[in-house]
């Protein structure tokens, strides 16, 4: 296709259209490749400097801000991440002491109480207690005078049979002085 | 290529011409795909004939407004594929300016943008087969490396004015030496166009000529595979070279760029 015939229209190309010396000495082409470079470059240059240099720098510099804006926030919830981490840990420990606190005043309320019952089935015991004391003391006491009745009573009845005359009064002082030996 | 070429020879040597001593032998046009040929008719190119000059100069037009216009058209937050491609390239040029010439460099941005991308577009272009290579032509190369110059020169009088000269005036050299230093400074200086448009052009075209060279070889069929092997190989390294000089150029031209900001060494 290089050597299609295309007839010698310049002196840089044979009569095959092959390349006669080198074609970028070839000084018939200069003011072509000149003229379309330099419409080339124009356009690039405005293409570049009016469109899209201005797009890029403006997305560089959003994302730079972007970027900027996103670190100052993770800095922002890094901080408050460990605020909230603070404040559980100081309210973990109150509510550490706080539980401790009412677990002992239950303990105390729950000993008082139990103190006070303990103190008051003493005192309930010792009550019954001293009251079956005085329940024995006074069947004792009955049944002594019971004895010293049916002893005094015997003690006529014996003399009456004896066939004596039985003072009441001499008898039961006898009694009496016997019994208390 | 090779065997087209053949065919064309062939007809040439029935046609009777001087191609017909290359008959049935190897032939090589590896410069014919720098040709600039006009895209409708014949006639001779002329300065507004549209050739395949235009059409690859339109394409490279086109490709950069796809990716730095169309590519970045969302202005996402997260960048899509293209508009990280589009971002870094703005990254890359950007950084350059600013570590090259300072701060103040930074208002030239878009023109040394304007550079880098038209250049890296051309070069990317040209390794497509079958495209034209603007870039390997000394007409675009130096008109671009002219234009660096005369702005640079200008600049650095306008900014400086004749202080700009004190670049050629190396002041912590010894005295005897400055002299002889100033002339060095001074060709060096005019020396720097020629180098900075020749070395692109230079670059490109040897690369694009080899790999037309190892293609003309692959119609020998004994060698073909290590010709596939070497084309593979060259279009592997032209792949960094269409990168690498078209960072050189800019880098070379944020370089010249200081010079005229702050001409003291």
């Amino acid at each position: 296709m290089a050597t299609e015939p295309t007839g010698a229209v310049s002196s840089c190309v044979d009569s095959h259209g092959s390349a006669v010396g080198m074609p970028q000495l070839c000084a018939d082409w200069f003011p072509n490749q000149i003229f379309w470079l330099v419409i080339a470059l124009i356009a690039i240059f405005l293409i570049l400097s009016r469109i899209a240099l201005p797009r890029i720098a403006a997305v560089l510099a959003e994302r730079h801000g972007t970027i900027l804006s996103d670190l100052t926030a993770a800095e922002d919830l890094k901080r408050q991440a460990t605020e909230a981490e603070a404040a559980y840990n100081l309210a973990l420990a109150n509510a550490k002491t706080e539980a401790q606190r009412i677990a002992a005043e239950a303990k105390a309320e729950i000993q008082a109480e139990v103190d006070v019952a303990i103190q008051k089935a003493d005192a309930e015991i010792a009550a019954k207690a001293a009251e079956s004391e005085k329940a024995i003391a006074d069947i004792r006491a009955s049944a002594v005078d019971s004895i010293e009745a049916v002893a005094k009573d015997a003690a006529a009845e014996i003399v009456s049979v004896m066939g004596g005359k039985a003072d009441a009064a001499a008898v039961a002082a006898a009694v009496t002085s016997r019994l208390k030996g | 290529m090779a065997t087209e070429a053949a065919q064309h020879g062939a007809e040439a040597a029935a046609q009777g011409t001087e191609h017909a001593a290359e008959t049935g032998s190897l032939v090589f046009h590896p410069m014919d795909q720098f040709l600039v040929k006009p895209l409708f008719g014949d006639g001779p190119i002329g300065m507004l004939s549209i050739t395949n000059v235009t059409l690859w100069l339109f394409i490279a037009v086109v490709a950069i407004f796809g990716l730095m216009v169309i590519g970045t058209s969302r202005r996402a937050i997260i960048p899509s594929r293209g508009q990280s491609i589009a971002e870094l390239a703005y990254g890359f040029v950007h950084k350059m300016v600013e570590d090259v010439t300072g701060k103040d460099g930074l208002v030239y941005f878009p023109y040394i943008m304007t550079l880098f991308m038209f250049i890296v577009v051309a070069n990317f272009l040209g390794l497509i087969p079958l495209s034209f290579t603007t870039t390997s032509h000394f007409a675009v190369t130096v008109i671009l490396a002219l234009a660096v110059f005369l702005t640079v020169t200008v600049l650095g009088f306008v900014k400086n004015g004749t202080h700009f000269l004190g670049l050629f005036w190396v002041s912590s050299a010894p005295l005897a030496l400055r002299p002889i230093l100033a002339v060095i400074e001074l060709i060096s200086y005019f020396v720097r166009p020629v180098s900075h448009s020749i070395r692109l052009a230079g670059n490109v075209m040897a690369g694009h000529a080899v790999i037309k060279v190892f293609a003309g070889f692959a119609a020998i069929a004994a060698i073909s595979p290590l010709s596939v092997v070497a084309i593979t190989a060259m279009y592997g390294l032209e792949i960094l070279v269409a990168f690498i000089q078209a960072y050189v150029f800019t880098i070379l031209t944020c370089v010249y760029l200081k010079d005229a900001l702050h001409p003291h060494h």
